[in-house]
């Protein structure tokens, strides 16, 4: 066991180091004052120069906004749906249809986005010439495609929440006579929680950061943040953007600490009610 | 368990099935309908799939957008350049990955959950802004050359950028925890006493890993390897920024297509055929998630 421990932590120290110091890289540079990135400019280094123009930057800000919006809207539908998806999926046995809602529920994982975008944007022109609906591209298509492929993970995540916690509880509620919706949000729902929060935030991040898809559903006048960075860092690198990286990467790393700790003082909390339980039965 | 009654049920699994219907596979149906008709100038930019001769229906099917496919160079080269980026890509996270979720799986439970979060907080950051941190690195001025010629190693900047180099780094990089984390799943799971009782029997540890560790931990593998493979061969935003402007990739092609060219017809067909190429490994996936969740049951 011994050589391949060794071997084996040696790469993760060598992958870790791989993973971050090209973000790394992006933040240290971000306080460079030079127009051009890499070069250091040690003479008037650290500045917050690309910090100061990213919030006078009406495009950026106006983009940022959009894609906030979008994602809010986004993530909030495709948890709805991802949760009854996955309800459906452990928890109805087998029904007819199933096989279909599992396969539509996989496939957007891994399928490439610029298959689904083509394919989306192609079923709303069709959709504006059958029924004359959606009219024209822009948030609202953009919201559509976001929340299809958003609700696939949410899925996934809720269903393996579902899959790992006992049927028990649910059925000794029913057999006291809780009708089937008050078992779901009395006691499915508080124990599936902590997995519609991930989902949630996952959507949000998802929707938020997709550019591929997006740009096929976008219109004029509706361009995501995704899609001014890309054609802004298509010819090269602009240091503004490695200012805006360094914050979008600050505000996801404080909110995945706030979210580890919620959770753990979750689980905690329900092992000890679990105990507590056990302990009053005995 | 019937937690609900029958019409509830329906309604609970109906409007998701609903949704991805509409908004999943009709569309797939769409695009292959497209890729049967011909370019036109018009609202929309192709030929109807029904037309009406003398009062009767006439069915017209182009195969024209599949021909061009096959007549010019161009298509099949990027499908094969796809296929093999795509590749070895995956081989590369699979070498790196590996090693990286065998040594979480064996970490103590007090540093786990650290390691974990540190290959995800990469997920959770933006994947457009991560693969634009590789142009800082490998431009012909970027850090890296900047470190080497610094060092001596050196003594003219290479030429990292777009090369199929730059593309696997940058492909490898943002897929990695897609390979990690389905490795880590399967290899935590791992009976100890099994290793314990090849090594009383007199197995070297290398041995006792082929031998046990690895068949054991296939799932994970095909798993972490499909779910890097499938995206990659589609991949657009990478080999853009990264990659040989004298070699597109696939998914260049197509958008190409449609947004330079505006041809909906070559687009859809390339679409199909990349679906063609993927539809086998994309079912394997399915059948692997489905089995991961029923044992998990």
């Amino acid at each position: 066991m011994r050589s391949q421990g060794w071997f084996a932590r040696g790469a993760l120290v060598l992958g870790l180091v791989f993973l971050y110091v090209p973000i790394i890289s992006m933040i240290v540079f971000s306080f460079n004052y030079s127009r051009l990135v890499t070069v250091w400019d040690s003479a008037r280094s650290p500045s917050f120069r690309w910090y100061a123009a990213l919030v006078h930057n009406q495009q950026i800000l106006g983009a940022a906004w959009l894609s906030i919006r979008i994602a809010l809207v986004s993530a909030t539908a495709a948890v709805v749906l991802g949760t009854l998806a996955g309800m459906a999926l452990t928890r109805f046995g087998r029904f007819r249809g199933r096989m279909l809602l599992a396969g539509m529920t996989t496939a957007p994982l891994v399928m490439p986005e610029v298959i689904t975008g083509l394919s989306l944007l192609l079923l709303f022109v069709a959709m504006a010439q059958l029924v004359g609906w959606p009219r024209g591209v822009g948030a609202v298509t953009i919201t559509l495609a976001h929340i299809t492929f958003c609700m696939a993970y949410v899925t996934v995540v809720v269903q393996s929440r579902l899959a790992g916690f006992d049927e028990a509880l649910e059925e000794a509620a029913m057999d006291l006579g809780a009708r089937p919706l008050r078992v779901f949000l009395r006691i499915t729902l508080p124990l599936i929680l902590p997995a519609i929060a991930s989902g949630w935030l996952l959507a949000f991040t998802l929707s938020w950061d997709d550019l591929v898809i997006t740009q096929f559903v976008a219109g004029p006048g509706s361009s995501t943040l995704p899609m001014v960075i890309f054609s802004k860092v298509r010819f090269g690198v602009t240091p503004d953007v490695n200012a805006l990286a360094t914050i979008m990467v600050l505000v996801v790393a404080t909110g995945i600490a706030i979210s580890t700790v919620w959770m753990r003082h979750r689980q905690r909390r329900l092992e000890r009610d679990m105990q507590l339980a056990a302990a009053a039965n005995l | 368990m019937r937690l609900t009654q029958r019409s509830g049920q329906r309604l609970v699994a109906g409007i998701p099935t609903l949704w991805l219907l509409v908004l999943f596979l009709i569309p797939f149906v769409i695009v292959f309908r497209i890729s049967f008709s011909e370019v036109r100038l018009a609202i929309p930019p192709y030929t109807p799939l029904l037309s009406w001769h003398h009062g009767a229906p006439h069915l017209e099917v182009h195969w024209s957008a599949y021909s061009f496919l096959f007549t010019d160079q161009l298509y099949i080269s990027s499908y094969l350049y796809s296929l093999k980026v795509a590749a070895v890509s995956t081989l590369c996270c699979l070498l790196i990955g590996y090693p990286m979720a065998y040594a979480i799986a064996h970490s103590g439970s007090a540093v786990r959950p650290v390691l974990l979060m540190l290959i995800v907080l990469p997920f959770w950051t933006s994947f457009l802004l991560r693969v634009y941190a590789w142009i800082g690195l490998l431009n012909n001025n970027g850090v890296i050359n900047n470190v080497l010629l610094y060092l001596g190693v050196i003594h003219h900047p290479l030429a990292l950028m777009q090369t199929d180099f730059a593309v696997y780094i940058g492909i490898v990089y943002s897929y990695l925890p897609f390979m990690i984390l389905p490795l880590y799943a399967n290899l935590e799971k791992h009976d100890v006493t099994l290793l314990e009782a090849a090594a009383d029997l007199g197995a070297r540890p290398w041995r006792a890993f082929w031998r046990i560790t690895v068949p054991q931990s296939l799932p994970g593998i095909a798993a972490g390897c499909l779910l890097v493979f499938i995206p990659a061969v589609g991949e657009y935003v990478i080999p853009t920024l990264l990659g040989r402007t004298d070699q597109l990739m696939i998914g260049r092609v197509l958008s190409d297509e449609f947004f330079e060219n505006r041809d909906w017809p070559v687009a859809s067909a390339v679409a199909i055929l990349m679906l063609l190429v993927l539809v086998v490994p994309i079912m394997w996936f399915q059948r692997l998630e489905r089995r991961e969740l029923e044992a998990a049951k």
